[in-house]
């Protein structure tokens, strides 16, 4: 479709008349299984495929069908992909929430509504496009039962109309979406096509936004960070997984069981892993535990009432010593919560989850590249310092597409951490499980099933010795509390280091994890363009922190951390790692709302803080 | 090496079994439990049995919870890998060792709270997986670490020390583990060194879950008068459904049993189990008879043993997940992780 031919109208109040391309963002407002999850995914290819940086976000209810849900679509010209707070062009296809959507908009905005809503009465600062939906879908869908699904794919092809979205792009993504199945490819495409000449017959347009052609997506992949982490799980050797089936979790093992059973298989036609559904998250971690000590690669996914539930037994793996690797895709607590929205609210109770002292390694990608290659670095750390690693996703990163270069296939060998085998025994004669024979407070362990007589050691959660033998003796207690120590201090200097990104001459620091990211990015260009601040950035990928954590503090006056929950939990973790005159530097700025933080709130409460 | 005995030679070394092993190669810790503890007649059979059979002890796992019981793995078997995890949940840990290594054998120990008390949800869908594991609960009504409150197996109507009566029923693991699926159930009594030795050689031949309930008297806190749980009370009440016996594969002797009288079940590595009827109907393949019974029992206030009911057949879990014959755990990276063009296919897929 040519843009030659479109002019702005003049009525729509406030309205600017230039032309943006390729930035905005567009709501999809429906009802949960109604089967729109296939128009937005389709929506969002489109404009992939057209080369212009896109990334979908779904706002979904804890529930199976029938209450509201809102699909965003970013498309940016600049890469970002982080949430942003307005809505530009809004789709609204419910009826229950339509007078609200639309009231929320700011004046300027678009609003594609079914024809019988008459959404157009309630104002007068927004462009409003009408479209008689069951009137389209009849002739396209002769079977009555299916329109209502086929309907959302009407909108996909007005959009398309209205966005200059090239249709050929849209019937690639329809063929991808409906790959293996032919006749639901053609139904839909078909509606994307009534709907497409529907809009470009009875629709002017009026908006100012526009989708052109770049060249930002060649080679990317799209992929949801769940299904990124169950393919790193895959090729980082896994071989037990035990799991309780929780939101926004159960989608990582459920993407795993179908890859590893398409590529995991031996030629024998056997399994080379074990995928079981535990009863709870209790014995999932127990299951977890009962296999890293038998020598498996094992994991489990899980959420926040799961990593409360695992809490005892976390204890039990931090002070046996016993490898696993946990993923903790967060969503919002406390209790319940919000099941379907996302947070970073389990980070203070995850470092110490568990009942005395007991300190746990955590991993925090904030991109699916992240998900899939800390999935290798889980493992190994897990096996290297035989204790639990946690790696802290969160719906946001798990469950939305992202937009993402290819993985690499990972160069950092499988490694299996202090193992004594036969031979090892056959020369030695014998271990003692918990020594610190290498100063690096790592003993060695053996496995069950070694064929040595001396191979067996007593491992247990309660008081012991360096022989692994029951003890209460207070030096027994002391000496290998602080061994256990040595060993977390040692794990600092091989965890992820954090990635460090300059600005010019900057006296302000921002520090951030996880999907706190994107926003981040945004906001350090909106600083610097609209107030001239320059920020420094650390982006922590791991706990314990590292050294440069330290040295990024030292080196500026505010240290603004930024995070999605509300106690500011990861600045609370540092506070406890700071020398404590450089406490008074740390700012905090902690959201938590459920949906992914934004830019612009980052930028205003730090430009406020900075008396801006 | 047919039997496990030496002939009369003049001078006779230690008894050596099939693997060439004495029953001290079986040996654990010295015990820390009260002297006449239940347990430690279990640990004892656990010994000879073992020792008997020619396990390996390098293969065996000895996974226990939190209690009296649990700790007695310490006490048997020093040459195996041995697990105390948490109070009532060594079912998933037990699940989480045989899933990372097929190989290995895995006796279970744990108690009455342990397992029907704080470790029931563990315990019951243990059962219903059909695991290769021999579980065997120590059961003496009543917690000891903590001095003596009741547990969720002491009989309605039994008494503490302080006078204090059991006003709710027990819960019966035997007939929970019969109705959800374990293969090879029974109840004896830790006094009863035949038959236990005999249920505990047959549950080392089984591949399936094994659930042994053993009622082992608390010495301390429940063996007085008005205890259901105490020596005096079981030896009083028992009632045995069958004579139990056991021929393991590896031995030669045959005796000519009288089908008639006594049931003979083949086990999965072709050792028998044989079981002459002292109750003329009772049919221990036969789970709805052995519900009903075990019913009757409790009416009756019997302390019912004996095999209650076996099923050599059933699929076990672990062969249900199709798994390679080798242990996971100890899998090459070459078989774990995919080559490149794995990695490459799925991205193409994902462009």
């Amino acid at each position: 479709m040519a843009t030659s031919d479109v002019v702005p109208r003049e009525s729509a109040g406030g309205m600017n008349k230039q032309r943006i391309v390729n930035d905005m963002s567009i709501q999809v407002a429906t009802v949960n299984g109604s089967g729109s999850q296939s128009s937005n995914t389709v929506l969002l290819r489109s404009i992939f495929q057209m080369g212009v940086p896109v990334s979908g976000k779904n706002m979904f209810p804890s529930n199976i069908a029938g209450l509201p849900t809102w699909y965003t679509i970013r498309a940016n010209k600049n890469g970002y992909i982080g949430r942003k707070k307005e809505i530009d062009f809004l789709v609204a296809m419910n009826p229950e929430t339509a007078t609200e959507d639309t009231m929320s908009l700011a004046p300027g905005a678009s609003v594609l509504y079914d024809e019988p809503l008459a959404l157009h009465k309630l104002r007068n600062d927004l462009i409003f496009y009408s479209v008689p939906y069951d009137k389209i879908v009849a002739p396209v869908c002769p079977e009555a039962k299916l329109r209502k699904l086929v309907k959302n794919m009407v909108y996909v092809g007005v959009v398309a109309s209205l966005l200059t979205i090239d249709m050929a792009e849209v019937e690639k993504a329809i063929r991808k979406q409906f790959a293996k199945k032919a006749k639901a490819a053609n139904l839909n495409l078909a509606a994307a096509q009534a709907g497409f000449d529907y809009a470009k017959a009875n629709l002017e347009k009026r908006g100012v936004f526009y989708i052109e052609r770049m060249d930002k997506t060649t080679g990317k992949i799209i992929i949801d960070g769940n299904s990124a982490a169950a393919l790193g799980c895959m090729f980082a050797g896994c071989t037990v997984v035990t799991w309780y089936p929780i939101t926004p979790s159960s989608s990582l093992v459920e993407t795993m069981i179908e890859y590893m059973k398409e590529y995991r298989i031996g030629p024998d036609g056997k399994a080379t892993f074990a995928i079981v559904q535990a009863e709870d998250e209790l014995a999932a971690i127990g299951m977890v535990i009962g296999a890293g000590w038998a020598g498996a690669r094992s994991m489990t996914a899980t959420a926040g009432p799961g990593i409360s539930l695992m809490s005892e037994f976390a204890g039990l793996a931090y002070y046996v010593e016993v490898p696993g690797v946990i993923w903790d895709i967060q969503r919002v607590g406390p209790s319940t919560g919000l099941p379907t929205r996302t947070s970073q609210g389990d980070i203070l109770s995850t470092a110490v989850l568990s009942h005395g002292d007991t300190k746990n390694i955590m991993l925090i990608p904030c991109s699916v590249e992240e998900c899939f290659s800390m999935a290798t670095d889980a493992f190994n750390l897990a096996e290297q310092f035989q204790t639990l690693v946690f790696v802290m996703s969160d719906l946001d990163l798990g469950m939305n597409n992202w937009m993402a270069d290819p993985f690499h296939y990972p160069t950092t060998p499988i490694k299996r951490g202090k193992v004594l085998g036969k031979e090892d025994l056959d020369r030695l004669g014998g271990f003692a499980r918990y020594k610190d024979v290498d100063g690096d407070g790592v003993g060695y362990r053996t496995l069950p099933g070694t064929q040595h007589p001396a191979a067996a050691y007593f491992a247990r959660g309660s008081g012991h010795n360096e022989k692994a033998q029951y003890s209460e003796r207070a030096d027994d207690f002391e000496n290998n509390m602080e061994r256990l120590n040595r060993k977390f201090e040692t794990a600092r200097s091989f965890v992820p280091r954090p990635e460090i990104t300059k600005g010019k001459d900057a006296k302000i620091g921002i520090i951030g994890y996880g999907t706190s990211h994107w926003g981040i990015t945004e906001s350090r260009d909106q600083l610097r363009a609209e107030y001239g601040i320059e920020t420094d950035y650390l982006r922590l990928r791991a706990y314990p922190f590292t050294r440069e954590v330290h040295e990024f503090v030292e080196q500026h006056e505010h240290v603004y951390l930024v995070e999605q929950n509300r106690d500011a939990q990861m600045l609370s973790l540092l506070k406890l790692d700071l020398k404590p005159e450089l406490m008074p530097r740390l700012r905090s700025i902690a959201h938590i709302t459920g949906l992914p933080l934004d830019a612009r709130s980052i930028t205003d409460e730090l430009t406020s803080m900075e008396g801006k | 090496m047919g039997t496990t005995v030496e002939p009369g030679a003049a001078t006779p070394g230690p008894k050596t079994n099939r693997i060439g092993l004495t029953v001290i190669d079986y040996k654990g810790g010295k015990t820390t439990l009260c002297a006449g503890c239940g347990h430690n007649a279990i640990s004892e059979r656990i010994i000879e049995a073992m020792f008997e059979m020619g396990v390996e002890p390098e293969f065996v796992i000895k996974p226990s919870g939190i209690g009296c019981s649990s700790k007695t793995p310490a006490y048997f078997l020093t040459r195996s890998h041995s697990f105390n995890a948490v109070h009532g949940r060594m079912p998933s840990v037990a699940t989480g060792a045989l899933l990372a290594n097929r190989k290995l054998i895995c006796i279970g120990v744990s108690g009455d709270g342990d397992t029907a008390s704080i470790g029931i949800g563990q315990f019951v869908h243990l059962m219903r997986r059909n695991l290769p594991i021999i579980y065997i609960i120590e059961d003496n009504g009543v917690y000891g670490l903590t001095k003596g409150q009741f547990s969720a197996t002491a009989d309605l109507g039994s008494k503490l020390k302080t006078g204090v009566v059991n006003d709710l029923p027990p819960i019966d693991t035997c007939a929970l583990a019969i109705q959800l699926g374990a293969t090879l159930v029974g109840r004896s009594f830790s006094g009863d060194k035949r038959q236990l030795s005999a249920m505990l050689k047959a549950a080392i031949a089984h591949k399936g879950t094994v659930m042994l309930d053993v009622v082992s008297p608390c010495v301390t806190f429940n063996d007085h008068e008005g205890s259901t749980k105490s020596y005096k009370y079981v030896k009083e009440h028992e009632e045995t459904l069958q004579d139990v016996s056991f021929v393991p594969h590896f031995e030669e002797i045959d005796v000519e049993y009288d089908p008639g009288s006594t049931i003979q079940v083949t086990m999965h590595d072709g050792s028998r189990l044989h079981l002459r009827k002292l109750e003329e109907d009772y049919d221990p393949t036969n789970k709805i008879r052995a519900l009903t019974r075990l019913t009757e029992a409790h009416e009756k206030g019997e302390v019912l043993t004996g095999v209650f009911y076996v099923n050599p057949e059933a699929p076990n879990f672990i062969d249900m997940l199709n798994v390679v014959d080798q242990p996971l755990a100890t899998l090459p990276d070459s078989v774990t992780r995919p080559p490149k063009e794995v990695l490459d296919a799925c991205m193409e897929e994902l462009r």
